[in-house]
């Protein structure tokens, strides 16, 4: 078993999955109350569809796909709508959301509805399909899965790549889907392939994952082209560009897409709820989610409505620990600190990270010494010391010049910096200022 | 039960265990043997010249640096960098001295740690070589007894040094230069011949840079690109004229060359933060030294050379930055003209 390493630089964080890697994936109990901002994907908010007042079924849609890079939101619990409000967003905003009081009495169970046969359906019926899914990248960036699965018709795609690193610390969503549901990421991928009109697969897993990498292996049906490779283990391999250097040895082009070299990625959770939704036929209303760190009493591996307030879900966790200090939504390389529990989980949350307060305690800050570490840490290939300098000058047209846009902030220059400054998070109020004016970063 | 008050904060959270005092205390904490081997050699001048030397680079550093910027331990790794390239009879006044012009002038107005140009101990020195060449050129013969001071260590400030007949020696480059005479290799190696404090002991000082390179507290390509250089450089040299151009071993043990390459040209701050940057860097510096060796009206050239390429710095990182992922090769003028 040969592993294969062709993205340079990276970091090696602590990979702190020890305390959920073996969990079995549980379920909670539903929440008294679900928060379903409109706002869960990039593109357009989704347009509400529903007033206070109105009773919903789980899986009802409440709001409508605004456009053709948009979904819809679909009820995640049945139960009424109390009200339709700015409520918090784990971005740190507040958002358009839809409130549900949760029927404390109903079965959860949905109502029948007709579920598709897949096979009977062409390229185009399985995109809407996925479409009125509701389905995003469920990795973190929440793209619309049916963009992916159109690309216009002069990218010729020739292979789909699955990411199943999941390079960040403590999380091991991805893991216990790929352990305890492999052959749904074999069907989401068939589906995948069959959109796409693709015959060629390929599964990028780092080898801390070894259950995982046996799993998807014994599970792969003999008619599928599917290869499983295992990966160095190295932040970030799971960013699109480096998985697509380490399994196919292709760079995408600075500015481009992955369909430019004709790849479509998609992470493995993500491809198994597009199994799920053929299987169900249950839109997406519940995800995987793993909540961990040394602040949370029991870190577990979860499935959860979509919409569950942080507070329900902690508490399922058996409750913070006496020294739980920030907690994180997402992992803790390019993750974002909440500052409320009543911030719900959305369809793109990959996980809740607790630290305690040893961990959460600023540190000390110095002048840069030139050590050079963060060039060396930068997997794009950046300069970061030059462009921290420009950043903190707040010279933004320069750090354009400097290749700012071809930064995904993902952190290693943060992380090695001895002096620790804070360059990802320069980098990231540069981009906002920027698309504020108008650029594209 | 109220909600607990959570701390909001910017990604990433997790960070890596340096951290700037960390490497610079280490730098320190490997100069330790190599103070002790100048102590061993030149007994209690060395380490009168050296604590003059810090002290005088930390009282700048202390009421004209930055508020607590005391404790990184910079200004420290300056003072005894500056003390180990001095001759261990030099009054403590001008050790002193060095030290506060290097941290105040080398670092201090350029806007402290991390923004100076040139390396301060050795802009220190460059100081005290202009303005005291004799004193700085007054090498104590070896030997004797080990108690006794090499020179006029006590000189009062603006009075000139007594200089002991009989007492003085001449560095291995010295004799070579000026006497043509060589030295023996074995004692180039351990340190046992004249010099300045920490230009001796060679072998001391790869080792301390060896354990620097496996931390990744300097990057080892300066002095293997130094060495490489020296090595290739004035190899050449020997075979085209054994007589007048000494072999490269010698030329490596000898004089400043390995303090140099391993602590001075490797300062993180003046020196380029690219690994095709370091390896020119270093190139530049080798090619220098053995010019300077060679050709220049001074028997030692480290020095210059080393402040001479800090000041290519910037430029050489500018030129070296690596392709951004992803990005095209610049066209060639040829692509551009068929387009």
């Amino acid at each position: 078993m040969s592993t294969r390493e062709f993205f340079r630089h990276g970091v090696h964080p602590p990979e702190l999955k020890e305390l959920t890697a073996a969990e079995r994936i549980r379920r909670i109990p539903f929440p008294a109350q679900v928060v379903l901002p409109l706002r869960q994907h990039i593109g357009a908010p989704a347009e509400v569809l529903v007033r206070p007042g109105d009773r919903v079924e789980r899986g009802d849609k409440i709001a409508a796909a605004n456009g053709f890079v948009s979904v819809p939101v679909h009820a995640s619990a049945t139960g009424v709508v109390r009200e339709i409000s700015r409520a918090p967003h784990p971005d740190g905003s507040y958002a358009e959301a839809v409130r549900i009081d949760v029927d404390a009495h109903s079965a959860q169970v949905p109502r029948a509805r007709m579920i598709p046969d897949w096979r009977g359906l062409d390229a185009k019926q399985l995109v809407a399909a996925i479409q009125e899914g509701g389905l995003v990248g469920l990795g973190g960036a929440a793209f619309p899965t049916h963009v992916k699965l159109s690309p216009p018709p002069d990218q010729k795609i020739d292979m789909v790549v699955l990411n199943g690193c999941e390079c960040e610390p403590y999380l091991t969503t991805d893991h216990r889907t790929m352990v305890e549901y492999p052959e749904r990421v074999h069907l989401g991928t068939r589906i995948m392939m069959t959109c796409l009109g693709v015959d060629k697969a390929v599964v990028g897993i780092e080898r801390n994952k070894p259950d995982a990498i046996e799993a998807m292996r014994a599970t792969a049906p003999s008619d599928l082209d599917i290869d499983i490779v295992p990966l160095t283990v190295k932040y970030p391999q799971g960013a699109e560009k480096m998985l697509i250097k380490a399994v196919i040895d292709r760079e995408v082009p600075e500015g481009g897409l992955p369909m430019n070299i004709g790849v479509v990625v998609q992470n493995v959770a993500s491809v198994a709820t597009i199994a799920e939704i053929f299987e169900t036929g249950l839109p997406l209303v519940e995800r995987i989610l793993t909540v961990t760190g040394h602040g949370v009493r029991k870190p577990r591996n979860l499935i959860v409505p979509v919409g569950t307030m942080l507070r329900d879900v902690v508490a399922a966790c058996g409750g913070l620990s006496d020294d739980a200090a920030e907690i994180i939504m997402g992992g803790p390389m390019m993750g974002l600190a909440q500052s409320s529990l009543d911030t719900p989980i959305l369809k793109g949350t990959s996980g809740v990270v607790v630290l305690n307060e040893e961990q959460a305690s600023p540190r000390a800050t110095y002048p840069c010494i030139r050590c050079g570490h963060c060039l060396d840490a930068c997997p794009v290939f950046l300069d970061p010391q030059h462009l921290g300098s420009l950043g903190l000058n707040q010279e933004y047209p320069s750090m354009m010049e400097h290749h700012l846009s071809t930064c995904m902030l993902c952190g290693c220059c943060s992380y090695v910096c001895p002096s620790r400054i804070p360059l990802s998070h320069i980098f990231g109020v540069a981009k906002a200022s920027l698309r504020g004016q108008g650029v594209k970063v | 039960m109220s909600d607990p008050k959570l701390r909001i904060s910017a990604s990433p959270y997790l960070l890596g265990g340096d951290s700037t005092p960390r490497i610079m205390w280490t730098v320190v904490a490997t100069l330790v043997p190599i103070v002790a081997a100048s102590v061993w050699f030149f007994g209690p001048s060395a380490l009168l010249i050296q604590g003059a030397a810090v002290l005088g680079a930390l009282l700048p550093e202390r009421f004209a640096g930055r508020r607590g910027t005391l404790g990184d331990g910079s200004a420290v790794i300056t003072g005894v960098l500056l003390g180990l390239t001095l001759p261990p009879g030099m009054p403590l006044w001008m050790a002193f001295l060095g030290g506060f012009f290097g941290v105040a002038f080398g670092k201090i107005i350029f806007g402290g740690l991390g923004q100076n140009v040139f390396n301060p101990a050795l802009l220190g020195r460059a100081f005290l070589q202009a303005a005291f060449p004799v004193p700085i050129t007054t090498w104590p013969a070896t030997g004797g007894d080990w108690w006794a001071l090499r020179g006029d260590n006590f000189a009062l400030p603006l009075m000139s040094p007594q200089v002991v007949d009989g007492s003085t020696g001449a560095t291995p480059l010295g004799l070579h230069k000026f006497e043509n005479t060589s030295s023996e290799i074995g004692d180039l190696l351990i340190g046992s011949t004249s010099g300045s404090l920490g230009e001796t002991c060679g072998v001391l000082i790869l080792l301390c840079g060896l354990f620097l390179a496996w931390k990744n507290y300097l990057n080892w390509r300066i002095p293997a690109s130094i060495f490489l250089t020296v090595i290739v450089f004035s190899g050449v040299l020997n075979l085209v004229d054994g007589e007048r151009y000494p072999g490269p071993l010698f030329m490596l043990f000898s004089g400043g060359l390995m303090l140099g390459a391993i602590y001075m040209a490797t300062d993180m701050v003046t020196s380029p933060t690219t690994h095709p940057g370091c390896w020119i860097f270093g190139a530049g510096i080798g090619f220098l030294v053995v010019v300077i060796r060679m050709w220049g009206g001074l028997p030692e050239g480290v020095m210059y050379a080393i402040l001479f390429m800090n000041a290519f710095v910037p430029f050489i990182n500018r030129v070296t930055r690596p392709r951004v992922f992803g990005a095209r090769k610049p066209p060639t003028p040829s692509a551009e003209a068929k387009a």
